[in-house]
């Protein structure tokens, strides 16, 4: 079971309104440096396995439509946090989360936000390709179904298309899309995991580590796509290649052992991190 | 001396014949050979030669003996015994000779019998004896054989591969054998059963009346043998078994899989498993005992006449028998289910209800269908709890509440009691076996095509 804050309601209120108003001042800031106004704010996120603690206390804003990346030793925490963000964690039991995350500024972790409803608000890629033993088509299809987006017929034939447009597989797959879509190669079947995120119409999209599966052909047009897609969503990648990061993220968040240690824009952190320990990862000295 | 004294003998042999190899290759290898495989296969190699040879022997000799040691008994007997009198009556002699020779007497046997039980008492001795020897003969030769054979380049180890292959080679044989025996057995009585009963009759007949008169002067009726009326008994509490197990069962597993935690997973998850551990006979109680008089008392208070033997009560109790079958088979299914496949409809917004229906019962579906058909099967030639809690009449109704009958009861009613191996009726429960096993052997090969399908999918 997740453990929610228990913040009495009027001190709820006026963190809400403190909040608030910091976004605003945030977002205005930024818009005055020419940056994105934030999507997710996560405050003091701590997260804990039955008795491990795996995270500490993880205070992090993520910019809207562009690409975070989360980078960082295997363990690290990164793939945890990341799934805080669409409430992934509350399908493992002995997994609870504390701390406050916000999207748009209001808290996921309110009791009166289903977590049914906020996954579709925040779409997931998971590491290895994971196609529904379906056809292509209800493979896309199936999202805006049990949201009752739209109805089979032209509609949905619509959502399919524009999807699998988006995720630039239509092209490849437009004359097959009653065959299952177990049948494609990884790299396509990754892309059509990313189609089927974006057939619900998310705001965000999460991908922990989408590319470690695939060949470095499938990698270089997934990673295309992601730089694609931005423009429309905001994205946070978990990945364990630096270069990827480099390539892909205009902002990046250095994780070790559970603790979040430097965000910053991507190309400033590569050329010049403040901390140690990410100047030892990022050449590569441990990790 | 005993045939186990005899095999602890030779056990002990191969130990010495072990224990021997194992000495001669250390020796070999302490004076400066390279061996080509360790002391141990060495000894390995002579215990396998003296022990399986004799081993073999003991077996045949002891198939054979008996039958010689008759042939010889009734060759040496004089010939106003033998002449001119049935193998009856030679088996008659045979017998009480043996009766007297173990000094079971009855009456004052004749002069010529109590010789030939003395021969009979002296031969068996001798063959005894010679048992011994020749079997202790083969061990000791076989240990010579094997350490003649031994050599710094001799490949024991692959020896006794290769001994250990032929060794496995010749149990799955007898297996398939034992197999074939069976279905050639199945199948030749089965057409004498066809060459009386038309096999259009069998089969599409919708009278089956098989109690024919065994003597002249027995009144009884003249058979009739269509079959589809105990076809169709064995169909419907089929049928009915499913309508109770397949629900229960699946609903369990998913339940087990998706929703128990691990404790409570952990405590019903054996409890369901001991309902397939319950001997069949005792649900045959459970259901002529228990469950049919409360059905019989339900539906009487309702106003409904309900037969005593239901097929309700019979199918109902083989459903329950049946629940582990689904819900095992299910469980596994659901399970192989990877993790990937549960995480990605969730995070779509799939509720938990959402990604059982819509994604993992559709992908555990062919290992689903395969533990189906594979109980279906199960159900088709449960015995006991049908023998006991169905009827005996062959009636062709769609009514749970009234007795039908099936196949395998009416194997059971035909062959006990007086019984006679060349009339119909007797052969006729061949035919209904025949049937049986078909149908059973096509559920069980669909059913493991289907599972073997599913496995594939995920590997």
């Amino acid at each position: 079971m997740t453990t929610l804050d228990t913040t009495e309601p009027s001190g709820m209120i006026m963190t809400k309104t403190a909040d608030n108003t910091g976004t605003l001042a945030k977002a205005a800031t930024a818009a005055r440096a020419g940056e994105h106004e934030t999507k997710i704010s996560a405050a003091g996120v701590s997260v804990f396995y039955g008795e491990k603690q795996a995270l500490f206390d993880v205070t992090i804003d993520i910019p809207a439509r562009q690409v975070m990346a989360f980078i960082g030793p295997s363990g690290c925490g990164k793939s945890t946090f990341l799934r805080c963000i669409n409430r992934m964690n509350d399908t493992i039991d002995i997994c609870s989360v504390k701390g406050r995350i916000e999207i748009d500024g209001a808290d996921i972790y309110d009791p009166k936000i289903d977590p049914v409803l906020l996954r579709a608000r925040v779409g997931m890629v998971f590491q290895k390709p994971n196609p529904f033993p379906k056809s292509i088509y209800d493979n896309i299809a199936y999202g805006p179904r049990i949201h009752g987006v739209a109805k089979a017929g032209s509609a949905m034939d619509e959502i399919v298309e524009t999807s699998l447009q988006r995720a630039g597989l239509w092209n490849e797959v437009k004359d097959r899309l009653h065959e299952p879509g177990t049948g494609l190669s990884g790299g396509q079947q990754q892309r059509l995991c990313i189609a089927r995120a974006i057939a619900v119409n998310p705001d965000v999209i999460l991908m922990d580590e989408p590319c470690s599966a695939l060949d470095p052909i499938a990698t270089a047009k997934v990673e295309e796509l992601i730089d694609e897609l931005r423009t429309r969503y905001t994205i946070v990648i978990v990945t364990h290649s630096m270069q990827q990061a480099a390539r892909v993220s205009q902002k990046a968040a250095f994780f070790h052992l559970g603790n979040l240690i430097e965000v910053d824009e991507t190309d400033r952190m590569f050329t010049n991190p403040t901390d140690q320990r990410t100047q030892d990862y990022i050449t590569g000295r441990f990790g | 001396m005993s045939v186990s004294l005899l095999f602890a003998i030779i056990m002990a042999l191969a130990l010495v014949g072990y224990l021997l190899g194992r000495a001669n290759a250390s020796a070999l290898k302490s004076s400066g050979n390279t061996l080509h495989s360790i002391p141990p296969y060495h000894g390995y190699y002579v215990a396998l030669w003296c022990g399986l040879p004799a081993f073999v022997l003991v077996l045949i000799w002891q198939a054979a003996q008996s039958s010689v040691i008759d042939q010889l008994l009734i060759a040496s007997l004089p010939a106003h015994l033998t002449e001119g009198v049935s193998a009856a009556r030679i088996s008659l002699v045979l017998g009480e000779i043996k009766n007297v020779a173990a000094g079971r007497l009855f009456g004052t046997p004749e002069p010529a019998v109590l010789a030939a039980a003395e021969r009979y008492a002296s031969m068996q001795s001798t063959a005894s004896l010679a048992l011994v020897v020749c079997t202790l003969a083969v061990a000791v030769a076989g240990i010579a054989f094997a350490r003649a054979r031994l050599a710094p380049d001799f490949r024991a180890r692959n020896n006794v591969d290769n001994i250990l292959r032929w060794l496995l080679i010749i149990c799955s044989v007898l297996a398939v054998l034992t197999t074939l025996g069976i279905i050639l057995s199945l199948v030749i009585e089965s057409l004498a059963f066809f060459s009386r009963v038309p096999v259009l009759e069998f089969l599409f007949g919708m009278n089956w009346s098989p109690q024919t008169p065994i003597r002249a002067d027995q009144v009884a009726s003249t058979g009739a043998f269509g079959a589809v009326p105990v076809f169709w008994g064995t169909i419907f509490i089929s049928a009915i078994a499913m309508f109770v197990a397949l629900p229960v069962g699946l609903f369990s597993a998913i339940y087990l899989v998706e929703y128990a935690d691990k404790r409570i997973r952990s405590i019903v998850k054996p409890l369901l498993e001991i309902l397939a551990g319950i001997p069949t006979i005792v649900y045959g109680f459970f259901a002529v005992l228990t469950v049919a008089p409360f059905i019989r008392e339900f539906g009487l208070s309702l106003g409904l006449d309900v037969a005593s033997n239901s097929a309700l009560a019979a199918g109902g109790v083989m459903g329950i028998m049946i629940i582990p079958f689904i819900s095992s088979f299910s469980d596994d299914a659901i399970s192989a289910v990877p993790q990937s496949m549960r995480d990605g409809a969730y995070a779509l917004g799939a509720t938990k209800a959402e990604t059982i229906r819509q994604v993992l019962l559709p992908a555990a579906l062919p290992g689903i269908v395969g533990g189906v058909l594979l109980a279906v099967s199960r159900a088709i030639g449960e015995t006991m709890i049908v023998v006991m809690a169905a009827g005996l009449t062959a009636t062709l109704t769609a009514n749970p509440l009234e007795g039908v009958t099936t196949v395998t009861v009416q194997i059971v009613t035909l062959l006990i009691g007086d019984t006679e191996f060349d009339s119909p009726k007797t052969l006729a429960a061949f035919g209904l076996g025949l049937v049986l096993f078909i149908s059973t052997l096509a559920l069980n090969i669909v059913a493991l095509q289907v599972v073997k399908r599913y496995r594939e999918r995920y590997e």
